[in-house]
This record gives C-alpha cells, sequence and structure tokens, in this order.
C-alpha cells in the first residue's frame, strides 16, 4: 500500500514554509466557499492547479483519495438535485428550460449552472489542500500553526496527535488480531452485530492503554520544561523565502477579491442571466 | 548544612489512594559526582524514589510527605524546577518520543527554553555525536532499532546538560548486547560529563559491567543496604529480597567457592581467584562433566508442529519489499520446551505470527500434526496453538476475572455449565481460584500475566507460545511464571518461549532456536547457544558470564561449566 503522506520532492512547493501554505490553503478555500462567482472561482481553480503541477505529485499517490472525492461529488451534486431542483431557478431569477423529467423535476439552466459552480468550489480547493498535505514536512506543522498564531500549547497537542496515529493503528492491530485469536470475529464474514460487539471488545483494552500511554508522554514532557516558558522556539521552523511573501500576498489577494466579487454582485452569486 | 547534592532526611511517602507508605524513613545522602545503582524487587519502592528525585512526586501524583529531600540544597518546588536539575531518561522510550524526527526530538527541551535556532541545532548535533546517534538523526525515532532508541532518548536528556541524570530501568527492553552496550554508554557519559548518575535497576549484573560507585538496595520501601557492588554480590540480602545475583557468582558458590568482598566480585573483570579456588571450580566441572545430560531422540516420532521452508517478506512501500524470515524450517515434538532467541528484529516474533495465523507465508508450509494449517482461520488454529501477548493488558478485555477467562469459550457458543467447569479448572491450573470472582483491576502485574495464559489455555491448545512472558519482571516473579510454566510443561503442554533473556534461556529451555536477521542459525540446547561466542555475537546476544569465568579459572570447555552449572 502506498501511504498518503508527505514525502520531500525537493521542488519549490516544498520549500515554501508550512505556515505560509497553511495560511494560502485557508485563504483559498474560505474564499472559495464564500463566493459563487464563477470568474473568480476559475482564477482560484487556475492558482491551485499550477501549484499542483509546480509540486509535481504524482498520480498515483492521489488516485484513491482522488476517487473518494469525485463519488462524494457525485453523491453531493445528485443529493443537491434531488432536494432543491429548483433552487437555480429562485437564485437566477430566470428559467430556462431544457428537459422536463416529471412534475418535479425539470433540468434547468440555471441549475445546471448553479451545480456547475457546487463543482468548481470543489476544484479549487481539492489541488490546493492536498498541496499541503503533501509538500508539509509534520515536523514542521506545529510551528507552522504557531507562527500563524495559534498558541504553542494546542498546535503541538494537534501536531503530537499526528505523531501518535501510527502507533495507536498498531495497538489496535495487535489487539485485534490476539482478540480474533481467542474467537472474537471482526471479520466480513460475521454479522454486523457480533462485529459491532467484537470492536467494543478490543476497544475496551485500547482505551485503556491509550489513557495510560497519555500520562506517561505528558509526565514525561514536562520533565523535559514543556510548558515552563510562554514562548518556545522550533528546531524545524525556517526563515521564510521570497516564495512565502508572494504565497502570502495572493493569499490576502484571493480574500480580497473575493470580497470585492460579493460587493460587485450585490451578493454571493455572479448572475449571467440578466 | 551538608554539602550533598541530593538528601533525603526521614523521609517518607504515602500515595494518596493507598493505606500504607511506598517509602519509609528514607535517609539517603548522594554526592556530586557518584554513581549509583538502585536495585529492589517490583514494589520496593525504587521507582517511587526515581520518582521523587524527578519531581512527579509530589507535584503530579500527590501524597503525604514526612521528612525531606533537598537536591542541591533546597526543596524542589514543581516538575520544572526538579527538571533543571534532574534529567530522566524512562524505560519506555516510546513514552518520551514527541518528535518526528529524532534530532527533532532531542531538540525538545530546548525549544522549551526558547534556545535560539542557531544554538539549538549546533547542540543537538554534538550531543547526537557524543551518543553516535548523528547517522539516524533525521529518521523517525519510532523506525529505530531498541538501540538506537535508546541512543536518541539519551540525547534528548543530555542535551539539557543537567548535573543530575536518572535512568530509570535503562535495560528493560534491550537484547543482551544492546544492554551491554548501554550499560558502556552511560558509564561512558558519566565519565565525560562528569554528572552524578543514579540507575534504577533490578538486572544488576548487567549494570554491574561497568564501574558503579555504590548499590542501595531497597525492599518494601526501605532501604536494606548501601554499599559497594562487591559487599552486594555476595550479601544474603539478594537472595532474601529477590534478586538475581550474578550467574558467575551463583556458580561460584555451587562450585563451594567462598567469596568476600575483597576478592573484588562485583565485575568479573576485577574478581581476584586464588589457585585453590580455580582448582575447586575445576573439580566441580569435571564432576559434573561425567554426568551425560539427558537428551531425548526424537528421530522416530512425528513433530507436533513442522515449519516448512517457510519465508516472509512485508512491503515497505509498493516497490520494496523487507526479507522478515528466510526459509526457515524445524520441527517442534509434543512436550517440549523451547526457547526462540535472537536479537530484536531477528523474525522472532513475527514467526510467531505466522504459526498463530496472523500472517500467511510467502512460500513454505506449516503443519500441525500432520495436517497443513494454512486453511485455518485464525480463531482455529488457537484451538490448537495458544498464543499469549507480551503485555497482558493488551489482551485484557473484560472487568471481570471469570468473564475474560470464559469470553473464548462463550464466542465460540458453549453452554454456560461447560463454560464454567472448564474456567474454573484451568483458573485452578492458573492458581487463580481463590480470585475468580474478583475484578482485573485487584490484579498485581503477574497475576494479570497469568490470567492472559488462562484466556489461551482455556481453549485446551497443546502448544502454548509466549512472548517475553518474563519482560519487565522481578527475579520473584520471574521465579513463579517460570516454575509455572514448567509445572504446564510437565502436564504435557509444548511451550515455546519467544525470549531475548538468556538465564531464562538457559535455565528453563531445553532446546533453542537462534535466530538472526530473518535466519534460524542454530537449533541446539540452551547452552551450547549461549557458550559459543561466535553463535552469540550473530544473534546479539552475549555470552553468560559463565563463559568468561571459565576462561578465568582456565577450562579449555567452556561449555562445561554451563553445563556443571545446570545440573
Amino acid at each position: 500500500m502506498t501511504s498518503f503522506g508527505y514525502i520531500p520532492r525537493k521542488t519549490i512547493v516544498d520549500e515554501m514554509s508550512g505556515a505560509s501554505k497553511i495560511f494560502l490553503t485557508l485563504a483559498m478555500s474560505i474564499s472559495a466557499m464564500i463566493t459563487f462567482d464563477t470568474r473568480f472561482l476559475l482564477l482560484v481553480i487556475a492558482v491551485s492547479i499550477s501549484l499542483f503541477i509546480m509540486a509535481k505529485i504524482s498520480f498515483k499517490e492521489i488516485k484513491a483519495i482522488l476517487v473518494f472525492i469525485f463519488v462524494f461529488l457525485l453523491i453531493n451534486n445528485i443529493a443537491i438535485f434531488l432536494f432543491a431542483p429548483e433552487q437555480g431557478v429562485l437564485i437566477y431569477g430566470t428559467r430556462n428550460e431544457l428537459l422536463r423529467i416529471s412534475e418535479r423535476y425539470t433540468i434547468t439552466v440555471q441549475q445546471l449552472y448553479y451545480q456547475m459552480n457546487v463543482t468548481l468550489k470543489y476544484f479549487s480547493i481539492v489541488p490546493i489542500a492536498l498541496v499541503f498535505f503533501l509538500t508539509t514536512d509534520p515536523a514542521e506543522f506545529a510551528w507552522s500553526l504557531n507562527t500563524l498564531g495559534v498558541s504553542y500549547k494546542i498546535a503541538y497537542a494537534v501536531s503530537l496527535a499526528l505523531r501518535y496515529i501510527p502507533e495507536v493503528q498498531r495497538n489496535y492491530r495487535d489487539i485485534s488480531q490476539a482478540q480474533q485469536a481467542r474467537g472474537v470475529d471482526i471479520s466480513k464474514k460475521a454479522p454486523i452485530k457480533a462485529r459491532l460487539k467484537g470492536v467494543l471488545t478490543i476497544l475496551f483494552p485500547l482505551v485503556f492503554s491509550s489513557l495510560d500511554r497519555i500520562e506517561q508522554i505528558s509526565n514525561a514532557m514536562e520533565m523535559r520544561g514543556f510548558g515552563r516558558e510562554k514562548k518556545r522556539t522550533w528546531y524545524s521552523g525556517r526563515s521564510f523565502i521570497s516564495y512565502d511573501y508572494i504565497v502570502a500576498v495572493i493569499a490576502i489577494l484571493c480574500i480580497g477579491l473575493s470580497v470585492y466579487t460579493i460587493v460587485l454582485n450585490n451578493g454571493r452569486f455572479y448572475n449571467p442571466f440578466i | 548544612m551538608s554539602n550533598s547534592l541530593i538528601e533525603f532526611r526521614n523521609f517518607s511517602f504515602q500515595y494518596r489512594a493507598q493505606k500504607n507508605p511506598t517509602l519509609v524513613n528514607i535517609n539517603l545522602r548522594i554526592e556530586k559526582g557518584e554513581k549509583i545503582l538502585i536495585a529492589g524487587p517490583s514494589g520496593s519502592g525504587k521507582s517511587t524514589l526515581g520518582s521523587c528525585l524527578n519531581g512527579l512526586i509530589p507535584f503530579n501524583n500527590p501524597g503525604i510527605i514526612t521528612g525531606e529531600l533537598l537536591i542541591g540544597g533546597k526543596a524542589p518546588t514543581s516538575v520544572f524546577d526538579s527538571s533543571k536539575l534532574v534529567g530522566t531518561v524512562l524505560q519506555d522510550t516510546d513514552a518520551q518520543f514527541v518528535g518526528l524526527t529524532s534530532a527533532a526530538d532531542v531538540a525538545f527541551a530546548l525549544e522549551n527554553q526558547a534556545i535560539p535556532q542557531s544554538d539549538m541545532i549546533r547542540r543537538v548535533y554534538n550531543t547526537c555525536e557524543e551518543v553516535a546517534a548523528n547517522q539516524y538523526a533525521m529518521l523517525a525515532p519510532h523506525n529505530l532499532s531498541g538501540g538506537q532508541k535508546q541512543r536518541v532518548s539519551m540525547a534528548g536528556i543530555l542535551v539539557n546538560a543537567t548535573p543530575i541524570l536518572l535512568f530509570d530501568e535503562p535495560l528493560a527492553s534491550l537484547d543482551p548486547y544492546t544492554g551491554k552496550l548501554a550499560t558502556e554508554l552511560i558509564d561512558r557519559i558519566a565519565q565525560r560529563s562528569k554528572c552524578t548518575v543514579i540507575i534504577i535497576e533490578h538486572r544488576i549484573e548487567d549494570v554491574l559491567h561497568r564501574h558503579i560507585d555504590r548499590v542501595i538496595l531497597m525492599d518494601n520501601g526501605r532501604i536494606i543496604a548501601d554499599c559497594s557492588p562487591d559487599e552486594i554480590v555476595v550479601s544474603e540480602l539478594l537472595d532474601e529480597v529477590g534478586i538475581r545475583k550474578p550467574l558467575y557468582v551463583k556458580a561460584l558458590e555451587r562450585a563451594g567457592v567462598v567469596l568476600l568482598p575483597d576478592d573484588k566480585p562485583g565485575n568479573l573483570e576485577s574478581l581476584v581467584l586464588t589457585d585453590t579456588d580455580k582448582e575447586s571450580i575445576q573439580k566441580w566441572v569435571n564432576q559434573a562433566v561425567s554426568q551425560e545430560l539427558k537428551t531425548t531422540n526424537h528421530q522416530e516420532e512425528t513433530p507436533l508442529l513442522e515449519l516448512l521452508e517457510t519465508s516472509f517478506s512485508y512491503n515497505i512501500t509498493t516497490k520494496t519489499k523487507k526479507l522478515v524470515l528466510d526459509n526457515v524450517s524445524f520441527k517442534l515434538f509434543a512436550g517440549e520446551m523451547t526457547a526462540i532467541i535472537g536479537a530484536n528484529g531477528a523474525g522472532k516474533s513475527t514467526l510467531a505470527k505466522l504459526i498463530i495465523g496472523f500472517e500467511e507465508p510467502d512460500t513454505g508450509k506449516i503443519i500441525y500434526n500432520g495436517e497443513d494449517m494454512s486453511g485455518l482461520t485464525i480463531p482455529e488454529r488457537a484451538e490448537r496453538i495458544g498464543y499469549v501477548m507480551q503485555n497482558p493488558n493488551q489482551m485484557i478485555c473484560k472487568p471481570m476475572i471469570f468473564d475474560e477467562v470464559a469470553l473464548g469459550l462463550r464466542v465460540r457458543g458453549f453452554g454456560e455449565q461447560e463454560v464454567r467447569e472448564r474456567v474454573e479448572s484451568v483458573l485452578e491450573v492458573c492458581g487463580l481460584s481463590k480470585v475468580i470472582d474478583w475484578p482485573i483491576s485487584a490484579l498485581s502485574y503477574g497475576q494479570k500475566k497469568r490470567v492472559t495464559i488462562a484466556d489461551a489455555l482455556v481453549l485446551r491448545p497443546q502448544i502454548l507460545i509466549l512472548d517475553e512472558p518474563t519482560a519487565g519482571q522481578d527475579f520473584r516473579h520471574y521465579t513463579d511464571i517460570m516454575e509455572f510454566l514448567l509445572s504446564l510443561n510437565a502436564s504435557g503442554v509444548t511451550v515455546v518461549l519467544i525470549t531475548h533473556d538468556m538465564h531464562l534461556c538457559i535455565e528453563y529451555a531445553k532446546r533453542a532456536l537462534v535466530f538472526s536477521n530473518g535466519e534460524l542459525i542454530a537449533d541446539c540446547h540452551a547452552y551450547e547457544a549461549l557458550s559459543d561466542p561466535e553463535l552469540a555475537k550473530k544473534a546479539s546476544l552475549r555470552e553468560t558470564s559463565l563463559y568468561e569465568l571459565a576462561r578465568l579459572c582456565d577450562i579449555e570447555d567452556p561449555k562445561s561449566l554451563v553445563r556443571a552449572y545446570l545440573s
């Protein structure tokens, strides 16, 4: 199995600091969420995809996650149409029918346009989010959050959680194997009720051993002075390079533009039908 | 006013949740630059004493303190305050690692003091160099071997340059050879840094491999001896509290040699033996050699379990594979007690996983009683071969003892009547019938271990595989468990022990399968494996001190001394 995670690739995107990448990802995500302006979304997609190309991420690494996102997108679109087939008409105020399916469901140009915008949002956020996750050294993660103003204790807690996920997984696997040996069946063959019960049997030792672990780790951290000072420095922190400043400017521009489209369109939607 | 670096004065401590004090009237002075070993059985209070030094007591584990403890002339006021003077290397290195790379982890204490990054990088580099860990500084700590992990965790404490270093059971999870290196590394650090070093450990022979100034022996919360290593190893107190004497000391005693502290028996290198002593050992050895060791000839029997050219590898990435077991074949016969030994990562645990069915071999066959097991599910195999994990807390999943042991039967649909009968009889065998209706939480670690053995035995398997059955246990509990396994073995259960404890191997197992880098490199009598220096080196074991003793006494065949010891 190819693991989904950071691999150093030595590209410009890699060399940018995690802090500026988080900032850009957040800024682009928020601005793409605020507005439905097609022109703006296309611009964000252009930036997002060019960063994705610059990062030289291979398709194989992200295949699984892309399939997942695509299925999700499809379900989302079908759900929108099923529950709100006239949403586009409501938003854009005009109605051009393309195909009448039944009394309730009619395909209109406006609905298609609205759902296209929803889809464009996915395309603007997904590439940049992938770039962030695949090009940011997890070791830099806590520093990045802290640099953006998150308290260092919270920032460290987040990165510690990342660090311990594999350990909890290993622990789960060991425990579940031991329980299987005793006859607890959690495989697909077992009926769903028995499987749920089996998983509960595994959770009991897992939770207790994890709680023990947390106490040991927090004691160990305290003994090495974590939390003694108001500020701390970061071994994995790095200085900003010129690209970081460019990225920061792009991020601020993104939010600015997004707010500007709202003023310009007098709302979240750009209406080409008037 | 005294000048001692550490001073306990009439110090007692009682945990809030406990009825009786854990430490009773401790009076102890430790001077600057001393190297101290604190030994004692589990529950003697030695770890509690360590926690008092690093401040976890009373600041994180509150309780009642009487008397006083002064470190550097004053009483500590917080964990932070103590941590400026005392650096603690934890027994479980994984609990200490917070960094995503080794270097970042070493830097942790410096980061917390807001040391500028450039200073930090230099100090981390120098410290890693000091413990020879620079090679893997950029790797994630949890991907390192046991010995490497320990170096990184030591560096993470050393980087802070505290005047006192506290090692909490540093050898507990290391194989014998790595443990020896760790002892040497601690010694080197102590000499170079001029730190005061305190080692808490019950494997005293391994710690005494290098110079120690004083040994503090604890039992029942009190200090019962405070003396030199030479005095402690010949003292009767070790046997009384249940701490293992060094093997060579026991051998000398069995040979009838009377040791005195003046013979410097604290360390084999310093030990002085007179010619008469040597003669009595030689006589003892010659006498023993004339008696044949019992060996059983299995050639005619069908093996209970047979591995045929079994190989296994796992994927690191899509393209690279790591070969963990390479073409392994052996036979196990009914009624045997076999040890599987080798360094951490030699493939021992993987072997167990293949036999129990957690993993499927790439090639080869595993045959149980003439039947190929490849078609059997994990639960089906469990009725033939029981498996007991190292950590009982990972196995136990019910709050009550009875329910815990009954689980395996209940999920198999046995009637409640038969469940009760079988659980009762297995708990009887495991010496737990008195606590049959107790909650698990009331049990000691050793009792929990027995519960997990009962978990496996209740399915009536013919083979029992135990992963490190005695890890982290003091000599008394160790002996209890091993004697119990011997009695099980005598009642007909075939026992397989996965271990890196050489004492266990030599004293209890009749046969040893030695693994190194996924290969079975020897299948022999346990004593042969541990008195063959070449084999020991390959398997990252350590030849026992009996071997060195044999050389010291001019005995040509060191194996004969090991055999004499065993008979």
